[in-house]
């Protein structure tokens, strides 16, 4: 590694935070840091050479166009890479400081939580049991705690409401943009730090994507948020910081607002104002 | 022009129909001819005495088969004892950890083990266990069936587990459950119903051999006492009984095949009906 470590540091608090992001919560202490981190699939690099600071309670959303490997440093993070066969990896991610890649995957990803672009319930189980899924498995015996963390997960997805009554009946069984925050809910149940969403909301129609929005900022007070996604208007409503990726380089990373009003990279420009991508 | 080409596909769509619709018949015909035959003959000779009493000799009616339903039973469990531990567990790792020389060795193997000829498997159960043993015995029965069955278990098994679609594994990953609690809670949970399937045609092939019996479990005309001594099986019974020339034995050879279609048969609703899913689908 050289002497010089360029990462893309987070922009200074400012006072004024951008409106359709925080509520002035997000804090200066860096969640997640990524040095000089490239990704590759056998001989093909994905990622390259990609730094920049996650700040924790912060939402950071990750735009770029198809193929820019921006589910793959994603995926990184919690270490997904690495489950895919020839995969590797370089560079350093650290987790409050804490490299990742010496840390316990498993322990990790109870850290790092994901939701994937395409709802995955388990399909052999009830709503209640995905939800608990991820606590038995994780050792937790006390059914009656287990029931409380369920309610709760649910509530916090948005969902409480709509499946209080049909908790013992498939996941598979609910709509499309259900089974999405029924897999939010799994993801919170086991109190992560990080949430990773990988366009959690491509898949859903209008109705239930501003559902999964308005989680995502009800979400941020507690944890910190990174969202890939390939709507522009979702980053810009969701995010309170948007990273560019292109070609598997990241070429801008800056306050969402900055990114959509006055991108300082033309690659940016172009591409948040649909000349390309 | 565009009309005549409407209904040229049209009758080649009819035509291709019934092609299929013939096959599945011819596939169906010899199927059917077996149950009317073995339903025909067997079931004459199909009484309360055949499920309770043991054979008897030439000439004597009212015997049964008795030890050897119950000798049938016990040689294919014993045959799972063996085969659904190794069988069920050699599938789980060739899915979920065997992309590699070592994983595709085994499955290579598994594939040669699967076309040996079964009697051959009798040889090697004769040379393990009977020969150490100095006899015939149920024991070596269970071993030749057992090693029959791994190879198709291990097989479906590995098969089954490939189609769970690779994002409920990542589901499981992500929420830091552990990769072995993923493979036996989440994708073997989620495949078992095949996963049964793959062990009910194991045993329906298990319990209609013959030939590994012939020199490891043998045969007996009356109740084992022990697992340690040759046992009777409804196989090897249809196989003397049919080739003999009394009347009655050949009757009961018919009963028997009836008899051991439709233990299969009960065996395989009785498993599907235990592990159904519980959830209701909406």
């Amino acid at each position: 590694m050289t002497e010089e470590i360029e990462t893309t540091e987070p922009p200074a608090m400012k006072t004024e935070i951008h409106s359709t992001g925080g509520d002035g919560r997000i804090s200066d202490r860096v969640k997640i840091s990524a040095e000089h981190v490239s990704a590759y699939f056998g001989k093909t690099q994905a990622v390259k050479d990609v730094s920049l600071n996650i700040p924790e309670h912060a939402v950071v959303a990750i735009i770029g166009p198809s193929g820019c490997g921006k589910s793959t440093f994603l995926r990184s993070i919690n270490r997904m890479h690495e489950l895919i066969p020839d995969s590797r990896l370089t560079g350093k991610i650290a987790l409050d400081g804490e490299d990742v890649y010496k840390m316990d995957a498993v322990l990790l990803r109870k850290k790092i939580g994901m939701v994937f672009q395409k709802a995955n319930p388990f399909p052999t189980m009830s709503i209640y049991d995905n939800v608990a899924a991820g606590l038995r498995m994780g050792g937790m015996h006390d059914r009656k705690k287990i029931s409380e963390i369920v309610e709760r997960s649910l509530q916090q997805a948005a969902l409480w409401s709509e499946v209080k009554d049909l908790l013992y009946k498939s996941g598979a069984s609910l709509s499309g943009g259900q089974q999405q925050r029924l897999c939010i809910a799994r993801a919170l149940a086991v109190n992560p730090e990080v949430l990773l969403m990988d366009e959690p909301a491509s898949a859903l129609d209008p109705i239930s994507t501003a559902k999964v929005e308005d989680l995502i900022y009800e979400l941020k007070k507690t944890y910190t948020i990174a969202i890939v996604t390939h709507n522009m208007q979702q980053a810009a409503r969701v995010s309170d910081y948007t990273a560019f990726f292109y070609m598997g380089e990241l070429i801008e990373y800056d306050e969402t607002r900055k990114i959509f009003t006055m991108p300082s990279k033309k690659q940016t420009e172009d591409y948040v104002t649909g000349r390309f991508g | 022009m565009s009309d005549s080409r409407f209904w040229l596909r049209k009758y080649f769509s009819i035509a291709m129909f019934t092609l299929c619709g013939l096959s599945v018949v011819i596939a169906f015909i010899p199927l059917i001819l077996i149950f009317y035959r073995t339903i025909a003959f067997g079931a004459s000779a199909l009484d309360w005495n055949f499920f309770t009493k043991l054979p008897t000799p030439v000439g004597e009616t009212g015997g049964g088969l008795a030890n050897a339903i119950v000798g049938t039973l016990i040689l294919v469990g014993l045959g799972c004892c063996l085969s659904l531990p190794v069988g069920v567990m050699a599938g789980i790792y060739l899915s979920e950890y065997g992309q590699n020389w070592f994983g595709n060795t085994v499955r290579f193997l598994t594939d040669v083990l699967n076309g040996v000829p079964s009697i051959v498997t009798g040889v090697v159960a004769y040379t393990l266990v009977v020969l150490p043993m100095k006899h015939f015995s149920a024991y070596a029965g269970g071993v030749a069936l057992g090693i029959l069955m791994i190879p198709t278990i291990t097989r479906t098994t590995e098969e089954i587990l490939k189609t769970v679609p690779h994002t409920l594994r990542e589901a499981a990953l992500a929420l830091g459950i552990p990769q072995w609690k993923t493979s036996l809670q989440i994708v073997l949970r989620t495949a078992i119903g095949g996963v049964v399937t793959g062990i009910m045609l194991a045993i329906a092939r298990a319990a209609g051999e013959t030939a590994p019996l012939l020199f490891t479990a043998l045969n007996n005309r009356f109740w084992h006492t022990s697992l340690g001594q040759p046992i009777a099986s409804l196989t090897v019974f249809i196989y003397n009984y049919s080739v003999s020339p009394f009347e009655d034995w050949i009757a009961q050879a018919w009963a028997g095949a009836l008899v051991l279609m439709i233990l299969i048969l009960l065996l395989s609703i009785a498993v599907r009906f235990a592990t159904r899913s519980s959830l209701s689908e909406r």
